[in-house]
């Protein structure tokens, strides 16, 4: 199974301000880690929100807000995908986030969907996503 | 489970290779290696629900671990001497030097430890089960459920596989030379069988058991980071990526096999595809391009790059294959080819070719020879024909939800 794992922002990522040498270091030895352990799927550190757009949705209406955005613990400054054996094992890894600066924050752990969450779904409903997948991509051919 | 133990579970899942491989370099019999590592996972078991989980608990494991190997040897008199010189250095396991554990450098140790699980002195099942418990971490249990099996079955062939290691002396150590190549493969071909039994399940009512082929792939890319300059390690994983990168994709939500050809290529996992890609890339640039894993991997590189399935690059995927048989002959490789080669040249080309081989014996009770033959005659029309050749496959499968669409396809002939 796969999880995300949600860095949240803090003032400093926010201010674009570039981590300390040492965080630095041992978030490379970290990662280092989870490839070795053959865990590590993807991973990717984020730009601040003043470079980074929303766009609000109100029925057909769009209005694009740039950034940077205020709610700063709310906002994602990076994430990893893990894969890994369950969710006890996320927690483990992520527990062992370096964090030398002493620095308060969250991290969140989020599973992924996977084929398998959709497998209680009744014949039924199996026939609709199979109709809407023939509009999509026209009549399934034949072998 | 309760919480504790789940989190103890969690972290034996991580910590456990490295611990046995650890130990094993010091006791030099991966048995008892892993006997010292479950002591000492016992003993977490009894004090971390009581004293709480410790900060750095694979070194506490390892610490742990490593004193009882000290134990075991000391009680071994031969090694007395040798004993007193790793106690010294030996932090106990109350007060662990958690630096000194943690910066350990088990890399050597554990791609020793795969070298050892996968030994040619074991039958190909025995390295199986070995290698799923020493270095997946997986339960006998599990491993009894992933393969159909009984819990007592499994037991026995581990147990019996850990003293065929003992009684033949086989050295915990890196083979060197000529030999490296030959262990090598027999490390890869434990690996893709592993994945192999969970993407295309040979027996029982699922069509894929999509746990064993996270297994398969962990292992996998553990290997790549240890032997980073072997080019087929790069391939193998190269082709179970993007093998996996279709696990979404090939089966209906009720589990119902999709054929290839008719697969919703948006639900292929282009991160894995991605990811795929690059490992065959590096083995391409390691010059392992004619490797028997990586010419797999650039058949499926040739899937994955198609945006739909008549943009497949045929003419290539044949090249592949002839390639492929060259390397490694075999009958079911030129089965493959003939079905590429119905898609480059038409049916009829194709069909040629696998009437050709109706007389291996080695597909003579294989049902996707029947299976193939099947559909290349509903392609020339010739139904009646493709009707028996299908319900054939049908008979000679031992997957319940293949025998179903086989036998689906039979029954669209008749009308």
């Amino acid at each position: 199974m796969r999880f995300m794992i949600l860095i949240k922002a803090s003032k400093d990522s926010e201010a674009g301000i570039p981590p300390s040498k040492e965080l630095f270091e041992q978030m490379a030895k970290y990662n280092e880690q989870l490839v070795k352990a053959g865990v590590m799927l993807a991973g990717e550190g984020l730009h601040p929100s003043s470079k980074g757009a929303r766009v609000e949705f109100a029925g057909d209406k769009r209005t694009v807000v740039d950034g940077p955005f205020t709610e700063t613990k709310e906002l994602v400054a990076g994430f990893w995908i893990l894969q890994v054996k369950s969710k006890e094992e996320a927690i483990e890894w992520v527990k062992r986030i370096p964090n030398p600066d002493g620095a308060h924050g969250e991290v969140e752990i989020r599973q992924i969907f996977e084929l398998s969450d959709f497998q209680t779904m009744t014949p039924e409903l199996e026939k609709r996503f199979e109709a809407l997948r023939e509009q999509t991509e026209g009549s399934p051919k034949p072998v | 489970m309760n919480e504790a133990q789940r989190t103890i579970d969690a972290i034996w899942r991580i910590e456990s290779p490295r611990v046995i491989a650890g130990v094993a370099r010091m006791v030099r019999d991966v048995g008892i290696a892993e006997e010292l590592a479950q002591d000492a996972l016992v003993t977490a078991l009894e004090t971390w629900p009581r004293d709480g989980v410790p900060n750095n608990p694979g070194a506490w494991l390892m610490t742990a671990a490593k004193h009882r190997a000290i134990d075991h040897l000391r009680r071994g008199k031969r090694v007395e001497r040798k004993h007193d010189e790793i106690a010294k250095t030996e932090p106990a396991p109350e007060r662990p030097k958690i630096e000194d554990v943690i910066d350990d450098d088990v890399g050597d140790d554990l791609l020793r430890l795969v070298f050892t699980a996968c030994h040619p002195v074991l039958s190909l099942e025995a390295r199986v089960a070995l290698t799923l418990r020493l270095l997946c971490g997986l339960t006998t249990a599990e491993i009894a459920r992933a393969f159909l099996s009984s819990e007592p079955t499994i037991a026995q062939r581990i147990v019996r596989a850990k003293r065929t290691l003992s009684e033949a002396h086989v050295p915990f150590e890196v083979p060197r030379g000529a030999e490296r190549e030959a262990r090598l493969s027999s490390v890869l071909a434990v690996i893709y069988l592993v994945f192999n039994e969970g993407y295309s399940a040979t027996a029982g009512d699922d069509w894929m058991r999509p746990a064993l082929c996270e297994d398969a792939l962990r292992l996998g890319r553990m290997l790549a980071q240890l032997a980073p300059d072997e080019p087929e390690v790069h391939g193998l994983v190269a082709l179970m990526e993007l093998q996996a990168s279709r696990i979404g994709a090939r089966t209906t939500l009720t589990g119902e096999p999709i054929l290839l050809a008719d697969q919703n290529r948006g639900r292929w996992d282009r991160l894995l595809i991605g990811r795929g890609l690059a490992a065959l890339a590096r083995a391409i640039q390691l010059g392992g391009s004619h490797g028997p894993y990586a010419l797999q991997a650039a058949i499926a590189a040739c899937h994955a790059r198609a945006p739909t399935a008549d943009d497949t690059d045929w003419a290539r995927i044949v090249e592949l294959y002839g390639e492929l048989a060259q390397v490694t002959p075999s009958p079911i490789i030129e089965l493959n080819r003939a079905v590429a080669v119905a898609m480059a040249q038409g049916p009829a080309a194709g069909l040629a070719l696998v009437d050709a081989l109706r007389d291996e014996p080695v597909l003579a009770h294989y049902h996707l020879l029947y299976g193939v033959r099947g559909d290349l005659l509903i392609k020339l029309g010739r139904l009646d024909e493709a009707r028996r050749e299908l319900e054939r496959a049908a008979e000679l499968t031992n997957n319940a939800r293949e025998r179903k669409l086989l036998l689906e396809r039979a029954a669209s002939c008749r009308s």
